[in-house]
């Protein structure tokens, strides 16, 4: 009892992720009470109300910087709040809530793009019948898992926590994957790539975790940066350690050559998922790489810069490569969030210096690629998404506002000024020259500008060609996904011209706690 | 030399941005308020030019009640880097406030010509747009209190004259003939930056007054670059020889834009330019020579291809180049002659602007016609028209005692005054153009007016309305008695600006130089009356060398096609093929390599997941292999 009593709980700086979880359970009952028809409106207002208020909840908690489990005012590493952990719970929660609002979606198409009953077998005469209803609304339960699970990631200050956390995000998210309701098929396939793949990512971060353990008999991260300098055992548990939670983590973040499943994923998966995918999951991928290199392994930073590097220019210039020759939006917006990865590992690599640009980048590139995805799930042939890319020919005569909008954003990943690709890439690349990572800015410089190739021929397309005469049509959003267009555009142009005020967020909450 | 300053503007002369602003406000709202301002936006046009004339006469007589003929105002700093502060600043002095009379009152006059002019055309509006905007301009040139602000005016009016040029768009020959216009004076243009450039990195400043006070320290070199650099500018803007060739081609706007920007002010800026810098000018006796042969050269240039031209303007307009080179030899010459300079563009302004107008109203007449062999015998239908341009007829060939007499006798006699054999040349080079002038001009006018009727058929010569009649009376009256009244004043008015004027003393008398030039001047006329008073053919007939060359604008245009039209074509058909050849060859081969790689790269994209589930084992082997490879060294 007395080590009861000695334990003290941040309840409010849990209170986000207690928040999201218990509005996760609370959509689990109102699928068990609320009448079918009514069930959407709730769910959705209940998704939003919680990520809403865990936000708030966050904002109230900035500036803590302190264990949220503490003995006796000794900190348990378990749960972490500091500058980093809040700014990137902050980012999930706004991110979360413009993603569930995309897949609130009902107008585009009839029904949504989740399909009602995911046991039918596909293709079946069942399945068919199906196609009329309404999509499930377990959907939004699932996603609040997810983002706690997301919003533990970023914040867990051991490789335990981490774990449950990793599991508890990737679970919901691979069951999302497969819930689409047009071309179930390649929905369920991509589902079980991502289960199968992810298990045995998993399985690599438990090996790594246990060598860990072995070398530094913790499994506290900054007990393991301790013992990186301390330890008297064999320094080969901490290269095996570190090589196997690298591979795990690389995984999830989805760098070369661990990247094979992002483009059949994102392809498969309903559109609103692969959009909740492109930006939550990349924020809570890299907010678990920047604690883990920046607290847990610091110490050990000569061993582990090289591999790195060489990941970090593979995945650069690979996914600028292979996004080349892409002739389906999904799969070339799939493509550069890979490249998008390698510049993100550059800040990885260069630690503290880039830490504040790392997240400043996260933010950015998450607010464009959710309304990328958006508009992508707005141009149709029929019921279904036009994702081939010469179906897109001439969309600027027909549907001139969406051109116009997906020009904004295409142009923003390929990084042109008075957007918020230019100043997310400037800042980074300029952080990572401060850390003396000459060669790897000038990779990612050179990737970038292959990478635009791809990006502008989009827009080419978009402008300079005449439209099919049986060209796709843009539906008309709901205000749902409308707002999701619209913040992410906004969010695309305010931080391309004023991003000073969150550059000086970010540069605030920059610090890990290390101790 | 005495410190030149300037005195800050009050009262009335205050008021000097308005002068700008009134027509500049005028081409704002004609251009923005676009179809609705058809009916009435050609008279707002004249009402912004005609309250600008308004207030201009207003400053004239206040700045002739000032001690020191000066003022100058300051609006607001336009660049502030360092040490180099550029002001957007004006300056009213007497040789600022000539120009703006002139501007603003031949302006006024052709404005209203216009508005008959113009009448049936369906862009009258727009007309009136670009003419406010070349006032507005125009005024910006002369009013600018530094190189920078007449710079702005100098870029201002090279626009507006490109879109009066080519104002008839449609036309091939007006499209082009903008073009070419505009790229001459933009190469001419790389003078007066350059210029500038100069002065800033001489003196480190644009101000008329830090430049002149400073002028004296000066290098040789600085001080010969910058002048004939601001030489080959002015050149450029006023058709002077080597840069004549845009103007006569410009003659294919509207009659109305021939008379007041190419005849009357717009090609008169370099004239301007040079008087204003008359410190530097006088610095650099190289330089003065320069502008002297200039403007010798062009005098004669012009006079020689009128004699050959049949089409009415197309005469007009080398009879341009010729007395603008008159005053480019009068300002080359220094000292006093600069205000001799003045007084000829004036009494010019008034003469040329009416023959002008006097050809729009013959062409008007004639259904658009401009060939001066299809005229003949208009004097009994036309009256007005040809009392008026026999009125700039005998003012420009210069008898006494009508204008041209009171302001080119004098240049050709200072032309004589220049030291060693230079006189003789000059003074005979501009003797020999007065008796040209009196040639081709008695020639244009015998054979528009006079002898028989030899018009295409389907003519009907009428005397155009009253609103284009009244102005060219009054310029009429204008070009008679000008040159008189304003001989003597204009010189004493000026005085503030160029100093104390000196009778010049040379190889021949005053007196001499006048009765020689009226006997070339009578004898020139009376060939041309006896030879064209019967008629022309219609057609041209074969010739001899003199007049064939004289009709091929003496190799201008054959001079620019092979310096610059054909070696620039090389360069572009060379610039095509390495771009096509190498540079494309380079982008697309990387392009090809990327595309190819990135192919071969994706079959590794098989769709299994064992093979990915490889992909990512064999990415654990390597991070531990490189792991030990870092422990091992």
């Amino acid at each position: 009892m007395n080590e009861a009593q000695g334990l003290q709980i941040d309840w409010a700086g849990l209170a986000p992720m207690i928040i999201v979880f218990a509005a996760a359970f609370g959509g689990l009952l109102v699928e068990a009470t609320v009448p079918r028809a009514r069930r959407l409106p709730v769910q959705v207002a209940l998704a939003v109300a919680a990520l809403a208020a865990a936000f708030i909840a966050v904002v109230l908690n900035s500036g803590k910087n302190a264990a949220a489990f503490a003995i006796e005012g000794t900190g348990l590493g378990s749960v972490v709040l500091d500058g980093p952990g809040l700014f990137l719970q902050g980012t999930l929660a706004i991110l979360a809530i413009v993603a569930v609002l995309l897949l609130a979606e009902r107008r585009t198409t009839r029904g949504g793009d989740f399909v009602a009953e995911a046991a039918v077998v596909a293709d079946s005469a069942a399945d068919r019948a199906q196609q009329r209803e309404d999509g499930a609304t377990e959907i939004f339960p699932l996603t609040l898992f997810a983002v706690g699970g997301m919003m533990m990631f970023v914040t867990a200050g051991d490789l335990l926590t981490m774990f449950v956390a990793l599991e508890m995000l990737s679970l919901p998210l691979y069951l999302l994957c497969g819930l689409a309701k047009r071309r179930r098929l390649i929905s369920q396939e991509a589902a079980l790539k991502y289960f199968l793949l992810g298990a045995f990512a998993s399985a690599f971060y438990v090996y790594g975790m246990a060598m860990l353990y072995g070398f530094a008999g913790t499994v506290d991260l900054a007990g393991i940066n301790r013992a990186g300098v301390s330890s008297g055992q064999p320094r080969m548990f901490l290269y095996l350690g570190v090589a196997m939670i690298a591979v795990a983590l690389l995984f999830k973040a989805a760098a070369v050559p661990f990247h094979m499943w992002t483009p059949d994923v994102y392809t498969g998966a309903p559109t609103p998922v692969t959009a909740l995918m492109a930006a939550c999951v990349k924020v809570a991928a890299f907010g678990g790489l920047l604690r883990v290199f920046n607290v847990g392994l610091a110490s050990s930073a000569w061993d582990w810069h090289l591999i790195l590097t060489i990941i970090a220019v593979a995945t650069m210039i690979g996914g600028a490569i292979f996004a080349v020759t892409q002739r389906n939006i999904k799969r070339l917006l799939a493509y550069s969030s890979i490249a998008n990865a390698g510049y993100l590992l550059v800040g990885v690599i260069a630690l503290g210096d880039a830490v504040g640009q790392t997240m400043f980048y996260l933010a950015a590139y998450g607010f464009t690629v959710i309304a990328a995805f958006a508009v992508v799930s707005l141009v149709r042939d029929g019921d279904e998404e036009a994702t081939h890319l010469a179906r897109w020919a001439g969309l600027g005569k027909k549907s001139p506002a969406t051109a116009v909008v997906f020009t904004v954003l295409m142009l923003a990943l390929a990084g042109l000024p008075f957007t918020s690709g230019f100043t997310a890439k400037f800042s980074l690349f300029a952080a990572a020259l401060q850390a003396d990572e000459l060669g790897l800015v000038i990779v990612g410089v050179v990737s970038s500008a292959i990478l635009a190739f791809p990006y502008l021929k989009v827009v080419v397309l978009l402008w300079l060609n005449e439209p099919a005469p049986d060209a796709p049509t843009v539906n008309l959003p709901s205000p749902m996904a409308g707002t999701v267009v619209a913040a992410g555009v906004a969010a695309t142009i305010l931080l391309g011209v004023a991003p000073g005020p969150l550059l000086d967020i970010v540069d605030q909450a920059s610090v890990f706690l290390n101790t | 030399m005495d410190e030149i300053s300037y005195a800050p503007a009050s009262g009335l002369l205050a008021l000097s941005w308005a002068l700008i602003a009134l027509p500049a406000l005028g081409a704002a709202v004609l251009l923005l308020a676009g179809r609705r301002a058809d009916k009435w936006g050609h008279w707002l046009g004249v009402a912004t030019i005609g309250a600008a004339f308004a207030l201009a006469v207003g400053m004239f007589a206040s700045l002739a009640g000032l001690d020191d003929k000066s003022a100058h105002l300051d609006l607001f700093t336009i660049i502030s880097v360092g040490d180099l502060q550029i002001e957007a600043s004006l300056l009213f002095d007497p040789l600022s406030a000539i120009f703006c009379m002139l501007i603003t009152g031949v302006g006024l006059l052709i404005h209203v010509y216009a508005v008959g002019y113009m009448a049936h055309d369906p862009g009258r509006r727009k007309f009136f747009a670009y003419f406010n905007l070349f006032a507005a301009a125009m005024l910006v040139l002369v009013l600018g209190g530094n190189y920078f602000m007449t710079f702005v005016g100098w870029e201002g009016v090279g626009l507006a004259s490109y879109l009066l040029i080519a104002f008839w768009q449609l036309k091939p020959a007006a499209a082009t003939a903008g073009k070419k216009a505009f790229l001459t004076n933009r190469v001419a243009d790389v003078g007066f930056l350059l210029a500038m450039f100069t002065m800033l990195g001489a003196l480190g400043s644009l101000d008329f007054a830090a430049v002149f006070n400073g002028a004296a320290t000066l290098s040789t070199g600085a001080s010969l670059a910058i002048g004939l650099l601001l030489l080959a500018a002015a050149c450029g803007k006023s058709g002077q020889f080597p840069f004549q060739t845009w103007l006569p081609d410009a003659m294919e706007g509207p009659t109305p834009v021939s008379a007041l920007i190419h005849a009357a002010t717009m090609v008169t800026a370099g004239v301007y330019l040079i008087a204003r810098s008359h410190v530097i000018f006088s610095l650099n006796a190289d330089v003065q020579t320069a502008v002297v042969v200039v403007g010798a050269l062009t005098l004669l240039f012009g006079a020689i291809v009128g004699c050959a031209k049949d089409d009415i303007k197309r005469v007009l307009a080398w009879s341009t180049v010729s007395q603008i080179g008159y005053m480019f030899l009068a300002v080359g010459l220094g000292g006093a002659a600069f205000a001799l300079g003045i007084i000829h563009l004036l009494a010019h302004g008034f003469f040329k602007a009416g023959l002008f107008l006097g050809s729009g109203s013959v062409m008007h007449a004639m259904n658009d016609q401009t060939d001066i062999r299809r005229f003949g015998g208009l004097w009994r239908v036309m009256p007005l028209t040809y009392a008026t341009f026999a009125a700039g007829w005998l003012a420009i060939i210069g008898l006494f005692p009508f204008s041209g007499f009171w302001t080119k006798d004098p240049i050709i006699a200072t032309a004589f005054a220049r030291e060693g054999w230079q006189g003789w040349v000059v003074g005979g080079a501009a003797l020999l153009g007065a008796a040209l002038t009196a040639f081709y001009m008695t020639r244009l006018f015998v054979l528009t007016f006079h002898g028989p009727k030899r018009w295409t058929e389907d003519v009907h010569p009428h005397e155009s309305p009253a609103i284009m009649t009244g102005p060219l009376v009054l310029l009429g009256l204008g070009s008679l008695a000008a040159g008189g009244l304003m001989a003597s004043p204009v010189t004493t008015w000026l005085t503030p600006v160029f100093g104390e004027h000196h009778e010049a003393h040379g190889h021949l008398s005053h007196m001499q130089v006048t009765v020689a030039t009226t006997i070339v001047v009578v004898l020139g006329a009376a060939l041309a009356w006896l030879l064209f008073r019967g008629g022309t053919d219609e057609v041209p007939r074969a010739a001899s060398w003199p007049v064939r060359a004289a009709r091929a604008d003496l190799g201008g245009e054959a001079v620019n096609r092979g310096v610059f039209e054909r070696p620039s074509r090389l360069v572009a058909g060379v610039s095509v093929a390495v771009d096509a050849r190498g540079v494309d060859g380079i982008v697309n081969g990387l392009s090809a390599a990327i595309g190819g790689t990135s192919r071969r790269l994706l079959t590794m994209q098989t769709g299994f997941v064992r093979s990915y589930a490889l992909s990512i084992l064999s990415g654990a082997v390597i991070v531990v292999a490189a792991l030990m490879v870092v422990v091992v060294q």
